[in-house]
């Protein structure tokens, strides 16, 4: 193990072009190990472009991505995902026709080393119940074990996708928009669920409501048309004249 | 207590054992077995991982024509000669697999059409296929040099077992962690991708196991009709997978052998009465079954069944 530095995830001058459009422009992010870090911004600021440079699913145009200390810039989504880093998606994202247990197995089974194995019975996932039955009791989920996901409520859709990413242990957890298109209660419960889940974990999060954000997170960066406008506690970057500027201009348009 | 698929099992074993002591046309029931495996085949890639290849056609028909020109210039015994075809359908698989898999959706339907057409028109070309007339002329043998072929039971109930075989691996890799794997890409790739999956490889897989079931099924239907034609590598036979699977139930471990059944016997009995508006009424049948029951004939059942429960 390498000796580890105060910034698990760090990004150097990260910039995305589509077609002339610049994105995301010199973005240089530091997220510091077992914080809650957000990532907030008018719409059209960046922070799911910056998200999906950060999970690999987009290619950068240029700039750097280093996850305790080793460059992954080049990396394929699922080979981070193996280094610990998991996201999230904005829209709930399960295996709907599975049901709730087996959506958690799918991310304990890969670690058995069997998941190539076409061969062998599906009884062999079995030992993995237990542990499944483990992280669905820490959503909530328990008594859904054997539903099939389509049928599951929303909100707890959601939960069930947190506990699929738990089964991973994963160092990073990265959630995009993780309340977003909830009730009330829901976003109750899912800040309650991420604050228990930061426990020994880092976290980074867009998310477009301010109350789960002030709620939940050490650190804000603020982005705007594409660059960081502001870095810094709730409470410092809510005074921001730059932040409250491009707020309000965004609402005025 | 046995579970539904049991019981739908001993059903197809029994069926099996008991159909051509019943008066069923043992070639016939032949031709269903090998095109009921085909279908199932093409149900482990298309309704399992969600791939839609319209060119599966390539596997059946080049499978076809290595079993048959080995069973007949090499001497090959007919289970060597089948699992000849069957493997070089399954290097196929592997060469257009890689390919085809690069691109998702429409573009992966047509890479695999583009390169089926291109083999048919390799077998065209070629001097030992025959060309238009087919590969004519395969002995039937001696399976394992003592059960001799030409006895119809007998090679009905080798032609049997090797579709039990066949069906029995793809329930199997439907049930098995692998299986798991494929049903979580084919429900959300993404998500799939995100929890450290190398996708490519799983649908890499799943692809070779279908093109070489699919070569297994071709094999031996060469060494049924002692011939390999073109038909089999003929675009038209991919289309027939597609209805065959969808009509009989895209999903469902049984569909595709009642799809294979029905399409083989409606062809069959109508041939002859109507001629070439047998294809009227397959398209017909197809656009029914996408309007009406888009389940299929099983999954249409399923769900009357467990609602009534």
């Amino acid at each position: 193990m390498p000796l580890q530095s105060e910034f698990i995830l760090e990004t150097c001058e990260l910039t995305k072009a589509f077609k002339g459009f610049v994105a995301v422009s010199s973005v240089n992010l530091k997220v510091k190990r077992g914080s809650i870090h957000a990532l907030i911004g008018p719409n059209g600021a960046g922070k799911t472009t910056t998200f999906n440079l950060l999970t690999k699913f987009l290619a950068p145009t240029s700039g750097t991505i280093t996850f305790n200390g080793a460059d992954i810039t080049s990396e394929k989504p699922a080979e981070i995902a193996r280094r610990g880093i998991v996201r999230s998606f904005q829209i709930s994202a399960t295996f709907p026709h599975l049901t709730v247990l087996e959506n958690v197995r799918i991310g304990l089974q890969r670690e058995l080393g069997t998941s190539f194995h076409f061969w062998k019975s599906e009884k062999s996932l079995e030992q993995l119940n237990g542990r499944a039955m483990e992280l669905l009791e820490s959503v909530d989920l328990a008594s859904f074990a054997k539903t099939v996901t389509v049928e599951l409520p929303y909100g707890r859709k959601r939960a069930l996708e947190i506990a699929t990413t738990l089964a991973l242990d994963p160092e990073l957890m990265l959630l995009d928009e993780p309340t977003q298109g909830m009730g009330h209660e829901d976003v109750g419960r899912v800040v309650d669920l991420i604050r228990k889940v930061s426990a020994n974990r880092t976290i980074l999060m867009v998310e477009h409501n301010l109350g789960v954000v002030a709620d939940l997170s050490d650190t804000i960066t603020v982005l705007a048309r594409g660059a960081v406008l502001a870095e810094g506690p709730y409470s410092e970057v809510s005074k921001n004249p730059l932040v409250l500027e491009a707020y309000v201009g965004s609402e005025q348009q | 207590m046995l579970t539904r698929t049991q019981w739908g099992f001993i059903a197809l074993i029994v069926a099996g054992v008991l159909a051509p002591h019943l008066g069923v046309y043992p070639t016939f029931l032949m031709k269903c077995w090998c095109l009921a495996l085909f279908a199932c085949a093409f149900n482990l890639l298309l309704g399992y991982t969600g791939l839609l290849s319209f060119g599966h056609a390539a596997f059946i028909g080049a499978a076809g024509y290595i079993a048959g020109y080995s069973i007949k210039a090499w001497g090959l015994s007919p289970e060597l000669g089948i699992l000849a075809g069957t493997a070089f359908a399954g290097v196929l698989g592997y060469l257009f697999g890689s390919l085809a898999i690069r691109r998702a959706g429409i573009y992966f339907a047509m890479i695999t059409l583009a390169l089926a057409q291109m083999l048919y028109f390799v077998w065209l070309q070629m001097k030992f296929t025959g060309g238009e007339d087919g590969l004519q002329g395969v002995p039937r043998g001696k399976l394992f040099g003592v059960i001799d072929l030409a006895d119809t039971l007998n090679l009905y109930y080798f032609v049997f077992a090797i579709f039990i075989v066949g069906f029995l691996l793809i329930y199997r890799t439907i049930h098995s962690p692998f299986g798991q794997v494929l049903k979580s890409i084919r429900e959300n790739e993404p998500r799939a991708i995100s929890l450290g999956y190398d996708v490519d490889k799983y649908k890499l897989l799943a692809f070779v196991l279908s093109a070489a079931l699919a070569g297994l099924a071709g094999a031996t239907k060469t060494v049924v009709f002692q011939l390999a034609s073109l038909t089999d590598a003929h675009w038209h036979t991919s289309g027939e997978v597609v209805l065959m699977t969808l009509l009989g139930g895209l999903g469902t471990v049984f569909g595709p052998v009642v799809g294979a059944f029905v399409v083989v016997g409606l062809q069959n009995q109508l041939a002859d009465k109507v001629g070439s508006w047998v294809q009227v009424i397959m398209g017909a049948i197809f656009v029914v079954c996408v309007l009406a029951f888009r389940r299929g004939i099983v999954g249409e059942w399923m769900t009357l069944f467990s609602r009534k429960r």
